[in-house]
């Protein structure tokens, strides 16, 4: 009994080390673009990616969990030595969390999902066997990972073109916004809703009828568009600020729909990125408990809580100064367009996280930006950085799996 | 990690391009206080408008480098960047062109004729328009970006350089009729300062069409 208490306190330790990690990293993606374009305060900013990334790891991450935890490592060929896979997934969180760890020290674009993934297909592949890896399971990760951001892009690249047609391209822009807003805001909160009860809430335990489920969908996604519009119907244009810049008012009704998007990407990132971090210390969790792999059992509740604190405490300790630096640097990407990436890149996660695959966030916002691009939306992107970033994927995989081959190797030893 | 999402965006060149229209049209402006100077024969206060405008065209200057030097192929823009280079370069020349005439003038203490002067300065006048309007229709550069270049802000600019071009040919019939005023005179003066008067008055009107030429540039942006 005393070496299973060890097992799950140390998996405890790793995970929530990496929740920190992606709590004050990754988060500052889903509102830093709210902050540079001053729709939220950095304090708010906090408050709100807390509540929605607790949210969204609670809600919606389970799926994810899952697979992290049984869809990639093949757990009967482990079942006469369940030990195995205690020391698997310790050394794949702590290979990890140590690879972000070393490569956001060093600024590199590097993806919370890929270090895992490749961590574990590492450490079952060389550690235990080439068989006992899902060889099936991971080819369906690795084509969405290219399969994300494509997708990402097109449905951003849509958006944008619509707000051009249906608002700026217009003599009277404003009229245009306010009226067109609120139903940005309805299709975000609908989508984002409907995923959410339709894939995530049976992890939590709750089943609702496909009816309900969209009866509550749209009911929610109304109740936000019109206490949306009401916010909107506000704000009043300042003439002497648009004599320099024609759309400032305009894209402050756009900064409205952005705090939504903004909560719904902190609410996808959570749904995602947390369950990464949660699926190793579940999996370690219920093998330890029961002395058995148990492939039935679900997610224990207190586990996705675990990984949702990690994630405010990371952005409570670190995040204010990340979202702050990269809020400075990514002025370019105005509400009008920032909120089109967001919308577009959380639909895209929350989906992929309602169909249990894990996707990097990181790599879905670069695609959606770049669709807001294509539809000739952003000024500048720098392509050789877009490239190094969809590159760091090569470099991430094998470094994720050397690092948790190594530290599988040392745990064999080591630990009891 | 996150630093990444935010790396992916280059420096916008759409700022920079507008402040620097800014500078350059301040250079040519300063012609308004330059001239006055000369032809009152105040060389003291000539000469300090003159220091101005060589700040100011130095100033554009290296905005211009910083401009290229940010601005490497790999970026992704919605129009190429060979356009916006070119653009820069022909707003670059409204502050040459405001630098060389007033070095020119002041080196070889010209004298502007009286019976030209009150002409003279209008011409100066409606070159600086030129130049004025220029910046006003660059100005709207960021916002053609937003709206990626179509609509009622394409609508906009469109007129703003219609009004440049009528500015152009109103400095084009100046340049003809004050050309003219010259040859009327310019057997009472000196051949030399006669010859200097003409290539003055030339590089005067070419603030007007350096400025014609940045809507040019533009009206190529808007096609694209």
């Amino acid at each position: 009994m005393e070496a299973q208490v060890v097992y799950i306190v140390l998996a405890a330790i790793f995970g929530l080390f990496m929740a920190w990690g992606i709590g004050a990293n990754d988060v500052a993606n889903a509102m830093a673009t709210s902050v540079g374009s001053k729709a939220l305060t950095i304090r708010q900013a906090i408050l709100v990616a807390a509540v929605f990334e607790f949210l969204g790891a609670v809600l919606a991450g389970g799926a994810v969990t899952d697979t992290v935890r049984k869809g990639i490592v093949d757990t009967e060929q482990l079942a006469g030595s369940p030990e195995l896979l205690i020391y698997g997934m310790l050394a794949a969180l702590l290979a990890a969390g140590t690879w972000l760890l070393v490569a956001s020290r060093n600024g590199w674009p590097v993806s919370t999902t890929h270090s895992i993934v490749g961590a574990i297909v590492g450490f079952a592949a060389v550690g235990i066997g080439v068989d006992a890896v899902q060889w099936g399971g991971v080819a369906k990760i690795v084509m969405s990972w290219v399969a994300s951001p494509l997708t990402a892009g097109f449905i951003a690249f849509f958006i944008y073109l619509t707000v051009q047609k249906l608002i700026l391209s217009h003599e009277d822009p404003l009229d245009r916004a306010k009226r067109y807003v609120p139903v940005y805001m309805f299709l975000a909160a609908f989508t984002i809703t409907l995923v959410t009860i339709l894939k995530g809430l049976k992890h939590v335990g709750l089943t609702i009828s496909l009816r309900d489920s969209y009866i509550l969908a749209i009911g929610i996604a109304v109740g936000i568009a019109v206490v949306g519009a009401i916010v909107i119907r506000r704000i009043q244009p300042d003439p002497k600020a648009e004599k320099d810049q024609h759309f400032i008012t305009v894209e402050r009704v756009f900064g409205v729909l952005m705090v939504i998007t903004a909560c719904g990407m902190a609410f996808a990132h959570g749904s995602n990125d947390v369950a990464n971090a949660i699926g190793p210390l579940a999996a370690v969790i219920s093998t330890a408990q029961g002395g058995v792999i148990a492939a039935k059992s679900s997610v224990p509740p207190w586990v996705l809580l675990l990984g949702g604190a990690g994630i405010v405490v990371g952005l409570a300790t670190y995040g204010r100064h990340v979202i702050a630096t990269v809020g400075r640097k990514i002025t370019q990407l105005t509400p009008s367009r920032g909120f089109a990436a967001e919308l577009a890149a959380a639909t895209t996660i929350v989906v992929a996280s309602g169909t249990g695959i894990p996707i990097s966030t990181t790599h879905t916002l670069v695609g959606a930006v770049l669709g807001v691009g294509f539809a000739r939306g952003i000024e500048a992107i720098d392509l050789s950085v877009v490239g190094r970033i969809f590159l760091s994927w090569v470099v991430t995989i094998p470094a994720g799996a050397i690092l948790a081959i190594i530290f599988f190797s040392l745990f064999k030893v080591i630990l009891p | 990690m996150t630093r990444g999402v935010a790396n992916i965006f280059g420096a916008s060149p759409v700022q920079p391009l507008e402040q620097h229209i800014d500078i350059a049209c301040r250079c040519a402006k300063k012609l308004r206080t330059f001239f006055p100077a000369v032809i009152a024969g105040d060389w003291e206060a000539a000469s300090a408008a003159r220091d101005k405008i060589d700040e100011l065209e130095e100033q554009a200057d290296e905005l211009k480098k910083h401009i290229r030097l940010n601005l490497p192929r790999s970026l992704f823009m919605p129009v190429p960047r060979e356009d916006l280079l070119e653009l820069l370069l022909v707003q670059d020349g409204i502050a040459n062109r405001a630098r060389d005439v007033a070095r020119i003038v002041l080196a070889r203490r010209m004298q502007i004729p009286e019976a030209l002067a009150a002409d003279f300065l209008e011409f100066v006048d409606r070159n600086v328009d030129a130049a004025k309007k220029a910046r006003k229709s660059v100005r709207e550069l960021d916002e053609l970006f937003t709206v990626g270049f179509r609509g009622a802000e394409v609508d906009l600019v469109t007129g703003l350089i219609e009004e440049l071009d009528a500015i152009e040919t109103d400095t084009d019939n100046r340049q003809i009729a004050l050309s003219a005023a010259l040859h009327e005179i310019e057997s009472t003066l000196n051949p030399v300062d006669a010859v200097f008067l003409y290539k003055v008055i030339d590089l005067i009107w070419e603030i007007a069409e350096s400025a014609d030429k940045v809507g040019r540039r533009l009206e190529l942006l808007l096609s694209h």
